[in-house]
């Protein structure tokens, strides 16, 4: 049995895992057990079929005949699809071994086999979308993606925020998938065939218009600004091992799709690479501009996974402008570090993001300025959170930073050095780049402080407690992972280089290696020394300094005499300074108390930071469209009959046009 | 090897020395004798003694924040070359390392300030982490000057220039980058005009106000790992400003010393003359930084 049947029988496996749950009680487990077990079996099955594409073999084209009049079931791996479906085949079914204790069918009897039944065919149908190898069939497992996470996120519809941000969803993906139905309908046209193969020459004007028509309607999906409108309210409102799938592994199946279609077009003018890293930047820092005012937990780490799609699209310009100007350094450097960071954001925001579940499932809120103090009360998720905020922020010695190090490498080599032509511009976005990296810091020490340091805000915290071992079993792997491909990086390269070969297709694409001009043994060594390093220090700390020994006394209050827990620096105070330096971009709204008299009442403030692209411009403009667009409902007439009209007339007018035009 | 010890012996003693230097000026400048020279050794071995008092509200974070900012400074020193010898360490992309590590030691300063749940110094560590949103945007548009003056992504190499030295065409950028770098320094370093280090006003400090809780010999890490980081960022600074050297070794590493020590006095000038700026205006201060590094980049590639 070849790789590729492997993986076919894999995608059966985890789309059907939540069908066995649905045939039993609706307070059995046994039923939730099932599909756990299949997704992770799937996923070992999936595994092992990618393991040869990975070290750079094709795997062979598998069709199977389909009752369809147009298009193809073709399926196939290569390097590039390889790399993803890693990611599909770790990230679900660590997600669902999760979900056996966060969403206990016992506890959930009413939405416990839904979601199990959608969360499976979720990362199936993302599977299926990775090894299509036909535009028709890639559509087809585009739109059940999108639709199954509709209804894995929205399990709690009962709750009108939830069904709210479904709606946005639902609106947003279809959006997407227009332009991407319009894209492959210009494809055929072109390549005379929906088949994904390397087209050969077609003129400028399509060719750009294809990749814009890619960029938006992917860019939907993945969330670059400002496409972004459903992403936060989404993430917020699913369960959190859903709210890891989709920001861990389906924010990248845009990622993809973009790479894809770069790939297979033939030539790419340099305003594509400078499109992809002017929105990378513009989506990096507004996306984490975005996170620092956010006072939801989930909505923030949302907003986060916003910039870091904008990093992956500037290692993705990088690379496209590279491959403009037959610089297969930069190519190298670009894909490299693109790649690298659909990885590590894969492995360290479901980390954060089942952090964050555990965190709700034992507060019930996930309001920042609730929590406080989860250190003392939860010091196991700390750790793993710490590590994961550590690795998001780009900081070494963790593998976030790895990939975001290439990409500076990749942004300075664009000035030139010595008599090599450079590209000055590219290298300006270095700067966007360290921006980011500053504000991350912020906002992840405002996430950090805010929940686990400090001491509790609420009473929500009070009874607050480590969660079980199945949910913290797959945040060790995560943490592991994230810490693993820090310290050695050489071993995600030659999967990485393998990956990039198969996008360049450069004439000199087996010159591209990324270990002849980064070297990766610096910081591995350098991270080893460094936490070495550490190690020594605190240890010596320790033992100097016991910690049941050492005197205690209360925090320095200045004197004050009767200091509140709710006096403490609040999350959004942390992120004021920062949001209104931003305040052109973030919009924040703030109800100040009015006080006057002597003795005044009790007063109340408020600030927000609300979605500037989505509540001041996509929402006006629906509204003013929902008041005009209503005279067009005399055309639905909800008879079958007058529909039937319809479709006649049309095909008549098409067949005059045909007639008229020579080829119908 | 002899300019690997001589680059750790300095690094690890000399840093304490700024500040004793940093204070007599400033002492000469109100006609004050001021504290001995030597002051912060003596300060640092008396907290070594010392016990230490932990806040009941904090965690391992409280105690992991200091230890972890002497192990990132400790490291970036060893990449910075000092005066015209090479780091201990320099590979391709180091100059990137270098800036992260000090967003590591940011990291945990202000994870450890929070750790204690007291608002002033939830104020500070919120003031640190805005200042370097503007700070880190000027030091990668100097870096970026410096990798293309020089044509090379290593620290030693690009601080060290282009093998002719620098030529005429590069100056405008270089003085443009300098000035950037210095106030990037002050900020860094929380010196005034952006942060009073001798303040006793906890409202209005930074970096003062988030150590307020620790004690005893971790106080003394953090006080000795803000001076290496001084030192440090004094060592890039020269680098630009006064790209001297005679041929000598000993000349050459005794003008290191000197031009470091001359560098302290400059600070303890601007100390002196000049008052700390409203917290609201070191934005402005910043932002000022970060366009004088990036005008020094756009006349560099225009």
């Amino acid at each position: 049995m070849s790789a590729t049947w492997n993986i076919l029988a894999a995608i059966v496996l985890l789309s059907f895992s939540g069908v066995p749950a649905c045939l039993m009680p609706r307070r059995s487990a046994a039923g939730q057990r099932i599909a756990t077990l299949l997704m992770v079996a799937g996923s070992l099955l999936g595994l092992s079929g990618v393991a040869a594409s990975l070290g750079g073999a094709n795997s062979p084209l598998v069709q199977v005949p389909w009752g369809l009049p147009c298009g193809r079931f073709a399926v196939m791996v290569d390097p590039l699809s390889a790399l993803f479906l890693g990611l599909v085949f770790v990230v679900p079914a660590l997600g669902s071994v999760y979900g056996l204790d966060y969403w206990r069918q016992s506890q959930h009897p009413a939405t416990s086999r839904r979601l199990g039944l959608f969360y499976g065919l979720l990362a199936g149908s993302m599977a299926m979308v990775l090894v299509a190898r036909d535009g028709v069939l890639f559509l087809v497992a585009w739109e059940v993606m999108a639709i199954a996470a509709y209804f894995a996120a929205t399990v709690e519809d009962d709750d009108p925020a939830v069904r709210r941000a479904g709606w946005i969803y639902l609106v947003a993906t279809h959006a997407g998938t227009m332009c991407l139905i319009a894209m492959f309908a210009l494809w055929r046209h072109a390549t005379g065939s929906f088949g994904l193969e390397p087209a050969q020459a077609m003129p400028v004007a399509v060719a750009g218009t294809l990749f814009v028509l890619a960029v938006t309607g992917f860019g939907f999906k993945a969330g670059l600004m400002p496409l972004h409108v459903w992403l936060p309210g989404a993430h917020a409102a699913a369960p959190s091992h859903v709210s890891a799938v989709m920001s861990g592994v389906m924010l990248k199946m845009g990622v993809y799709g973009i790479m894809r279609m770069t790939a297979l077009l033939p030539v790419a003018p340099v305003w594509w690479g400078g499109l992809l890293l002017t929105a990378g930047a513009v989506t990096g820092v507004a996306g984490i501009a975005f996170a620092i005012g956010q006072q939801d937990l989930k909505r923030l780490l949302a907003y986060s996974s916003i910039e870091n799609i904008g990093i992956i699209t500037m290692g993705l310009g990088l690379a496209l402008i590279g491959r403009s100007l037959g610089r297969p350094d930069w190519v190298a450097l670009g894909m490299g570090a693109a790649l690298l960071h659909v990885w590590n954001h894969g492995l360290f925001k479901p980390l954060l993001f089942l952090g964050a579940g555990a965190i709700l499932h034992s507060t019930h809120t996930r309001e920042l300025d609730r929590l406080g103090g989860m250190g003392a009360r939860m010091p196991v998720v700390m750790v793993f959170f710490v590590i994961g905020a550590v690795a998001i922020c780009g900081l070494p010695p963790l593998n976030g930073f790895v990939g975001e190090w290439l990409l500076y490498l990749g942004l300075f080599r664009t000035l030139g050095q010595g008599a090599e032509a450079g590209f000055p511009a590219a290298a300006a976005v270095a700067v966007a780049l360290a921006m980011i990296g500053a504000m991350a810091v912020a906002c992840f020490v405002k996430l950090i402080g805010t929940v686990f340091l400090g001491t509790a805000r609420s009473d929500a915290v009070d009874r607050a407690q480590d969660p079980p071992p199945s949910m913290v079993a797959p945040m060790l792997a995560l943490a592991g992972a994230c810490v693993f491909l820090g310290l050695f990086p050489s071993f995600a390269i030659p999967a990485v280089e393998n990956a990039t070969r198969t996008w360049a297709a450069l004439a000199n694409s087996a010159s591209i290696s990324i270990a002849a001009i980064a070297p990766l043994g610096w910081i591995s060594a350098l991270g080893l020394a460094l936490v070495a390093l550490v190690g020594i220090f605190a240890l010596i700390s320790r033992i100097a300094f016991p910690t049941d020994t050492t005197a205690r006394a209360v925090t320095w209050d200045c004197g004050y005499a009767r200091p509140s827990k709710r006096m403490q620096y609040s999350g959004s105070s942390l992120g004021k300074s920062l949001v209104d330096l931003f305040a052109a971009l973030l919009r924040p709204t703030s109800h100040q108390p009015v006080i006057h008299g002597l003795f005044p009442n009790s007063a109340t403030f408020k600030s927000v930071v609300t979605d500037t692209v989505l509540d001041g411009m996509v929402l006006p403009l629906f509204r003013s469209a929902g008041r005009f667009l209503p005279r067009f409902r005399v055309l639905q007439q909800a008879q079958v009959q007058t529909y039937v009209l319809y479709v006649v007339a049309i095909v008549i007018v098409l067949l005059g046009v045909g007639a008229m035009g020579g080829q119908p | 090897m002899s300019t690997i010890l001589i680059h750790l012996l300095l690094l690890l003693s000399m840093p304490p020395l700024l500040a004793g230097v940093i204070n007599k000026t400033k002492a000469w400048f109100g006609g004050r004798v001021g504290p001995p020279l030597f002051q912060s050794y003596y300060d640092l071995a008396k907290l070594a003694r010392k016990r230490m008092v932990l806040s009941t509200t904090t965690t391992w974070v409280f105690r992991i924040g200091p230890v972890v900012t002497l192990a990132t400074v400790l490291m970036a020193g060893l990449l910075v070359p000092m005066g015209r010898f090479d780091a201990p360490i320099a590979f391709t992309g180091d100059l990137i390392f270098f800036a992260y590590l000090l967003g590591l030691a940011r990291f945990f300063t202000t994870a450890a300030a929070l750790d204690t749940g007291s608002s002033f110094e939830g104020m500070g560590a919120a003031r640190e982490v805005t200042f370097a949103c503007l700070s880190e945007p000027a030091v990668f548009f100097a870096l970026l000057v410096l990798a293309k003056v020089s044509g090379s992504l290593t620290l030693t190499g690009m601080l060290h220039g282009p093998a002719g030295g620098f030529s005429a065409a590069t100056a405008a950028p270089l003085i443009l980058v300098a000035i950037g770098l210095f106030v990037v320094l002050l900020a860094e370093n929380c010196r005034i005009p952006v942060d009073d280090p001798s303040t006793h006003l906890e409202l209005t400090m930074i970096h003062e106000v988030m150590v307020l809780d620790h004690s005893g010999p971790l106080l003394g890490v953090i006080l000795y790992a803000a001076a290496l980081k001084l030192f440090i960022f004094g060592a890039l600074l020269l680098h630009v400003v006064a790209p001297f050297q005679t041929g000598l070794s000993w000349a050459d590493w005794s003008l290191f010393v000197g031009e470091m020590i001359a560098l302290a006095v400059a600070i303890g000038v601007v100390e002196s003359v000049m008052a700390r700026l409203l917290m609201r205006r070191v934005t402005y201060l910043l932002t000022g930084a970060m366009l004088f590094c990036g005008f020094g980049f756009l006349l560099l590639v225009r």
